[in-house]
């Protein structure tokens, strides 16, 4: 076993990187050329010939919010069979090949979009083109994977509700959206899983899979010519347009609250979540980096050196943004022992209040304005994290040349802006789930 | 839910098939390696990445949980976590702050058999952080006020990976009662009640016994040359005296095995039974030549990935279980474990997967594995090399849990041939004499009332 000092942040982390692209300090693996196929299928590309392989990263936009009503799962389950089976190779045939040629090949559905990678050898590229283009285009979603993933996906769900985590976060994103998509479990209920048909998945592939709503980041051994044959042998037998249903924009409900659930496990978990900023808003990048300054990725923040640093109440805390396409979050959480959870979701509490009252200190800016420019050319490591970042740009429509002007606009953030934007983005409160024991005697407020 | 069963532990092939690619397909070679020492012992290796200007600075020590006295459990992991705390030089929060301000990531692991630290940074950078982790190497300082919050941190730690979580405590059961006499039985973060009693003094003298540049190895990758790193790191950690003696490390040994062994651990939070089974096997440093490549391939062959024996069989042709898989933890400086696990199907009983899994095994071990079974193996272990090569801080980890477990940079380089040579009766061989159940033990996670805790002073 390997014990780290601090827990990676999970979905905090992809938030990170989704949110902050790019700075300079990138030139040698960083020029975008766009590539538009002679079929008109557009993918942006970093061409790095020095490592013998090839990462290709996509998104369509529609993932689990385009769960047909009463079916939650369908995107989940959609994305764990596709690359179970398509065209003349079944299941086994399918994986075999790919492992026999050491292509790697997933897909995964967020509440936004259905995503893919593919990593492959650049010997073997060809091969990993083929299995992309048969699992998109002629899935086969035969009755033995599609029940292999069921059983899976109920033994998960079974398992979550006993899970403080788990239960944590669904309580709070169905009461946060009650009568909305996102307020559904991304991957299904015990009630939906068993009723998903093959034919929910092959309605949700073939309304979601297509090239209006596709934004493709290309990293690695292959040039734009070649990259531009390549899109239309993959993509392009894919209908013209998606058609995805309509998810209104929607705002958080319950702010304020506090929604406790017993169960007996030895630490509690909390997790918050408030409104938070649309990505396209100019006050965005202010926000970035107020919610840095409170509980973002490093062992500076104000949650981490009250909570932890400080008092040692737990081990891991956090907060970061996510921007949605129907709306805006800003989200946190940690898990403590349960004598003190009182303790510490107070304490978590007049944090959020006393950054949103007073706003940040100049020095807490500067600082804050630095590291998040230099830490930049850390996200432009591996062709992965690159392609990655390529979709996102274009999911996020900020312009090729964004990862030139984004320290910039981290540059060009005042200390009236910050404070400002502490205020909009602290001041509502936040909507607040606690799952572990009942606390036997009201804990002391602060300490 | 992860479809695909992932080996748990970073695998030995994976992690040394450095050249293997080289070897296999004549391509690309790979990063030039260096490795040299300081005069003061200090190992060092620079793997150059010259895509993008970023460095990976890690400086990993030759000690770890197994290395700790009977009694102080968890104090390997508590002292890495004091590690931040600061010195007289580079008072608490400074090197953090720092790090803070430039926009370095940093963090720390603590594992059985090493302990290490890393900072990610633009190349600039490198200098300053060799100077601040140089200066932790020997310049620690710890107060009361410092340590105690820190220790709650721990417990929190320990709440949140193992007591929040039935099957990692059935984890920890097993690896308990697998080993009878070597220290890898204890849980890395320690027992509970010595975690609660561990203390400055504790941390200290810890630190003052294992952590010199003797017992240390540097290893930067990313945008450097070797003489760069050189240079800094004799004006930094060459500068530091050796101030213990390390000798060989020596623990109690595993007296030979002989008993079929299981746990039962029952929790009220358990949807679905499961069972984990752990069998001592040797590892890369204490095995024969060629067993510890031969275990590599067999755990591939038989648990890793959905076209592995158990996954076919037991998941796709026989629906009898959920999840199933098989991992085998190769880089450890003495014996070491391999594992297979399965979650049975809602109908099907604990008893009637474990019987099953067991005749995949056995059938493995009477007729051996096919020719393209150990083809296809082969194949990926290679592609994880290249793959590897996209990633410095991957490369930088392969080098240092291989440096503080027992390898050599030889042994590294010519580790690609001989799991080249690994051939179909080698697997077979390994299956055979490994894979006994009187060197396991079998633990199942079961649904019932929890045991009412004790308290403890």
């Amino acid at each position: 076993m390997i014990l780290l000092r601090k827990a990676p942040l999970g979905f905090a982390g992809v938030a990170l990187t989704a949110a902050l692209l790019a700075a300079s300090p990138v030139q040698a693996m960083t020029k975008i050329e766009r590539v538009v196929s002679p079929g008109g299928i557009e993918a942006w590309l970093v061409r790095e010939p020095s490592v013998p392989l090839i990462a290709m990263q996509f998104a369509f936009k529609g993932g689990t919010s385009q769960d047909p009503e009463g079916k939650p799962g369908v995107a989940y389950m959609s994305a764990s069979a596709l690359d179970e089976g398509a065209g003349d190779l079944d299941s086994k045939a399918f994986q075999q090949r790919m492992e026999r040629n050491a292509v790697e090949l997933s897909f995964t559905a967020n509440r936004d979009d259905f995503r893919g990678s593919l990593k492959v050898l650049s010997a073997r590229k060809d091969v990993g083109f083929d299995l992309l283009k048969l699992a998109l285009t002629q899935p086969r979603f035969d009755s033995e994977p599609v029940e292999r993933i069921r059983a899976q996906m109920l033994t998960a769900l079974k398992r979550e509700t006993t899970s403080p985590n788990d239960i944590g976060a669904r309580l709070w994103w169905r009461t946060a959206f009650p009568d909305h998509p996102y307020g559904r479990p991304t991957n299904g209920t015990l009630e939906s899983v068993p009723g998903i048909q093959r034919d929910d998945l092959t309605a949700f592939t073939g309304r979601v899979l297509a090239r209006d709503n596709l934004k493709i980041g290309v990293v690695g051994d292959i040039d734009a010519a070649e990259l531009g044959v390549v899109l239309d042998r993959i993509f392009g037998s894919l209908p013209a347009k998606a058609g995805l249903r309509n998810v209104p924009d929607v705002r958080l409900a319950s702010v304020g609250k506090t929604l406790q659930v017993e169960l007996d496990v030895p630490q509690t978990v909390v997790s918050f979540g408030g409104v938070g900023i649309p990505r396209k808003d100019p006050d965005y990048i202010p926000a970035f980096i107020v919610n840095h300054i409170l509980g973002g990725g490093s062992f500076s923040s104000r949650l981490y050196r009250e909570v932890r640093e400080k008092r040692g109440l737990a081990y891991s805390v956090y907060s970061y943004l996510l921007p949605l396409d129907s709306t805006s979050l800003f989200m946190g959480g940690t898990q403590t022992r349960t004598d003190k959870s009182q303790e510490t979701v107070g304490l978590i509490e007049d944090e959020i209040k006393r950054l949103a009252l007073s706003g940040p200190s100049e020095e807490e800016l500067d600082k804050a304005k630095s590291y998040l420019r230099g830490s930049y050319a850390l996200n432009f490591d591996t062709s992965t994290k690159i392609a990655a970042q390529l979709v996102q740009l274009q999911v996020d429509e900020l312009g090729i040349d964004y990862w030139e002007r984004r320290n910039g606009l981290i540059d060009a953030v005042t200390l009236e802006d910050v404070r400002r934007v502490a205020k909009r983005l602290l001041e509502g409160g936040v909507l607040t789930t606690v799952v572990g024991r009942a606390q036997p005697i009201p804990a002391k407020q602060g300490g | 839910m992860k479809k695909k069963q992932q080996t748990v532990f970073a695998s030995l092939a994976t992690a040394l098939a450095i050249s293997c690619f080289t070897a296999a397909t004549g391509a690309a070679s790979g990063p030039d390696i260096s490795h040299f020492k300081l005069q003061n012992g200090m190992e060092v290796v620079v793997i150059p990445d010259r895509r993008t200007p970023v460095v990976t600075h890690m400086v990993w020590y030759r000690v770890g949980a197994a290395d700790e006295a009977p009694g102080k459990s968890g104090i390997a992991h508590f002292l890495e976590h004091l590690m931040f705390k600061g010195t007289e030089k580079n008072p608490a929060g400074r090197f953090s702050q720092t790090l803070a301000t430039i926009g370095g990531q940093e963090n720390a692991f603590t594992a059985s058999d090493y302990t290490g630290y890393f900072q990610r940074v633009t190349r600039d950078r490198l200098q300053m952080v060799m100077e601040f982790e140089a200066d932790r190497m020997t310049g620690l300082k710890l107060t009361d006020e410092a340590v105690l919050p820190e220790r709650n941190v721990v417990l929190e730690e320990q709440n949140s990976r193992v007591a929040n979580s039935p099957s990692a405590k059935l984890g920890e059961e097993i690896q308990a009662a697998l080993y009878l006499n070597h220290p890898y039985g204890r849980p890395v973060i320690g027992w509970r009640h010595e975690i609660e009693k561990l203390d400055r003094k504790d941390a200290i003298d810890f630190y003052n016994r294992w952590y010199t540049p003797n017992n240390a190895v540097l290893v930067v990758a990313g945008d450097v040359t070797a003489d760069e790193v050189k240079k800094l790191a004799e004006e930094t950690y060459g500068k530091i005296a050796p101030r213990a003696e390390i000798g060989p490390r020596i623990r109690p040994q595993e007296p030979e095995q002989r008993s079929v062994r299981s746990v039962t651990f029952a929790d009220p939070r358990v949807t679905q039974p499961s069972l984990q089974r752990s069998y001592l096997v040797p590892s890369a440093a204490t095995g024969k030549t060629g067993e510890s490549e031969a275990l590599e391939v067999l755990s591939q062959i038989l648990g890793s990935g959905s076209n592995s024996r158990l996954y076919s069989k037991l998941v796709v042709e026989k629906p009898l279980a959920t999840s199933i898989g098989a991992w085998y933890q190769g880089t450890a400086l003495d014996w070491t474990r391999f594992g297979v696990y399965g979650t049975p199907r809602n109908e099907v009983t604990l008893k009637e997967l474990e019987e099953a899994m067991d005749a995949v095994i056995q059938e493995v071990a009477d007729k051996g594995v096919t020719n393209e079974e150990l083809e296809r193996c082969k194949i990926k272990l290679v592609a994880d090399v290249v793959y590897a090569q996209d990633s410095q801080a991957t490369m930088a980890r392969w080098y240092g849990g291989a440096l503080t477990t027992g390898l050599t940079v030889d042994s590294l380089k010519t580790w690609p041939d001989r799991v080249e040579k690994v051939s179909a009766d080698d697997v077979q061989a390994a299956a055979r004499q490994w894979l006994d159940k009187r060197r396991s033990v079998t633990g199942y996670l079961v649904k019932g009332p929890a045991k009412p805790e004790e308290r403890r002073s």
